[in-house]
């Protein structure tokens, strides 16, 4: 029983920034129609933005938010603004421009990746945060779990408000459902898109901040966080949000109970049967469409 | 053999094709005679650049499903030599790794590519990483190693052996390209509708197709490992040497069958150096990848197609459209 109290509050704790992830690149790929390779070194960026200012002049880590989140998503934005709109330009269809911007994202990819490793080397880095034990019905979590849990949770809440509440939320919705009725409708299309893509990349800033309370990173770990995201999206639906955040939530437990009961190195591995009989099942995900 | 023929004898472009070929081999095969030990390990190389690349093209360029299992294939005939390498001789263990590359890629095909779109290249993304796991893990349980001694071969005879996985690979994607099935999936391509209403059986083509692009990969492991003497997952299943392939046929020009080639050794000897010269090499293929997408759709080869189609027309000639 306390094994299944642990494993559930822990698996919650690490599927929340799961759940963030997978978020941020189902709203990349759900509006801005890009399956974003380099998602995972955008969360890798911001682990290490949050590291270095900790470590250096001490600030929360949960300040690094603020200055994170607005500089991932002022590059992702500049990107799509920049490159991925050219190649929409390009591309006749909008199967063309699915492959040629998952070639681009990859080509970003190698850049970012590389730029970090040479600046920061491919040792694991972290940092003591909340190092403390905190008893929950008879079990020890680390507190950092917890405070990750509920910080995650937040952003979730408040991305799902924004989406079914605001004015450019409704849009960005709106986009997605159906981009040419949307831009008829009066949606600024190609703005949409692009602040689409920013909010991806805003949230894997959100991501990465939350990492680097829970567990080391490494300037080699992006790869492996883009393929959890994916997988996560896959399981929720494509560009289902509500896919996104269950998904997260199902693979994190799995993902503990696996590392609990077999081994951590198998995770990735046992993700990857999950997704091979749902694409045998069902191929439209948990939540989708 | 009609088609054999078709490809190689009826037209005089045909003809000076199978000459080129020819030649290229005959030389090649008398390259270690004069060389020094370097040269044929580095030409081996080259080779298995290549082959990934026409390999990678003949699904992926046709199709437009981008396959990013490249890593997979190619890391799973690594570890068959790794494992079966000492009890036979080197051409069985290849042909062997090709045939395990077409059935694990056959296995796949069959479970994604019955559903269009992007689903196909997200499952394949992830592949490398999830054998590189699952090695990692069976090998902590139950062989409790990591990595694993492979015989090695003379450098020569690997060279006589990648050659001849080259050849077979470039004469059977020239064959095959002429043929119903190469058409069939080139019809793929362009409407995927279009070919089913037509009479093709669109998934046992594309699967098929993509099986049988495996193989070489999985040839090419085999033979290659042997020249490292050791193997580990992480050697093996490198996420990276997935992206290669890509990155040479954008590069090179996918349109084409020799655009890949001339990719991969643009790639290769570009790769070589810079390793030994400056340790921001991925930036600068990153940037590659990016403008080459941007501005030359189609690579250096179509350049240089549309080039010579201009001077010899007088406009720059749309060779490849939708039909």
């Amino acid at each position: 029983m306390d094994t299944f109290l642990l494993i559930l509050i822990n698996g919650c704790a690490m599927g929340s920034v799961y759940a963030l992830m997978a978020m941020g690149l189902s709203t990349q790929y759900g509006v801005a129609r890009i399956l974003n390779i380099s998602h995972g070194e955008f969360i890798v960026l911001a682990a290490f933005i949050t590291f270095v200012v900790h470590t250096r002049t001490g600030i929360h880590p949960l300040i690094c938010l603020l200055i994170a989140c607005p500089l991932v998503f002022a590059i992702s934005f500049l990107l799509h603004i920049t490159l991925f709109k050219r190649v929409k330009k390009i591309s006749p269809n909008m199967g063309v421009f699915e492959g040629n911007a998952i070639l681009v994202s990859f080509g970003i990819y190698f850049i970012v990746q590389n730029m970090i490793q040479s600046s920061m080397g491919s040792a694991p880095h972290s940092f003591p945060f909340m190092m403390y034990p905190y008893t929950v019905g008879g079990v020890n979590i680390a507190a950092s779990s917890v405070f990750v849990m509920v910080i995650a949770a937040i952003i979730c809440v408040a991305y799902s408000v924004f989406l079914s509440q605001t004015r450019l939320g409704k849009s960005i919705r709106a986009a997605a459902q159906d981009p040419q009725a949307a831009s008829l409708l009066g949606v600024k299309i190609n703005r949409i898109m692009a602040i689409c893509f920013g909010i991806g990349g805003l949230l894997a800033a959100c991501a990465g901040v939350l990492i680097t309370m829970r567990e080391p990173f490494s300037s080699v770990s992006g790869i492996g966080y883009t393929t959890i995201a994916i997988i996560i999206v896959v399981l929720g639906g494509l560009g289902s949000v509500k896919g996104a955040i269950l998904g997260g939530f199902i693979m994190g437990i799995a993902g503990y109970a696996i590392s609990t009961f077999v081994d951590s190195v198998f995770m990735i591995s046992a993700f990857y049967m999950i997704i091979m009989v749902l694409l045998v099942v069902r191929p439209k995900g948990l939540m989708g469409r | 053999m009609e088609l054999v023929k078709k490809v190689f004898w009826e037209t005089k472009a045909a003809k000076i094709q199978a000459l080129a070929i020819l030649a290229a081999f005959v030389f090649m095969m008398f390259i270690p005679s004069f060389s020094g030990a370097y040269p044929p390990l580095f030409l081996a190389w080259v080779m298995t650049y290549c082959t990934l690349s026409i390999s990678w093209t003949f699904f992926s360029g046709k199709t437009g499903y981008i396959s990013l299992a490249t890593a997979a294939f190619y890391g799973l005939g690594m570890y068959l030599q790794a494992v079966i390498g000492r009890e036979f001789p080197l051409g069985v263990t290849i042909l062997l790794a090709a045939l395990l590359a077409f059935g694990v890629g056959f296995g796949i095909g069959l479970i994604t590519l019955r559903l269009r779109g992007i689903y196909f290249t997200i499952f394949t993304f992830g592949l490398a990483l999830f054998l590189n796991r699952f090695f990692h893990w069976y090998e902590g349980v139950f062989t409790r190693t990591k990595g694993r001694f492979v015989k090695t071969f003379d450098n020569d005879m690997v060279f006589y052996a990648v050659l001849i996985v080259f050849i077979v690979t470039l004469v059977a994607i020239l064959l095959m390209n002429k043929s119903r099935f190469g058409l069939s999936l080139t019809c793929i391509g362009q409407n995927e509708d279009s070919a089913q209403h037509i009479g093709v059986n669109t998934t046992l083509t594309k699967v098929l197709a993509f099986a049988i692009s495996a193989a070489p990969a999985g040839a090419v492991g085999a033979a290659m490992i042997s020249t490292v003497g050791y193997v580990d997952p992480d050697l093996a299943f490198r996420m990276l040497a997935s992206f290669f392939p890509v990155l040479m046929a954008i590069f090179g020009g996918m349109f084409s069958t020799y655009g890949p080639i001339v990719g991969a050794v643009i790639f290769y000897v570009l790769q070589d150096y810079l390793l030994r010269t400056t340790n921001l090499y991925m930036v600068i293929f990153g940037t590659v990848m990016v403008v080459v997408v941007l501005v030359l759709p189609k690579g250096i080869f179509g350049l240089i197609d549309s080039m010579i189609a201009k001077k010899q027309r007088g406009y720059s000639g749309e060779v490849i459209g939708d039909v």
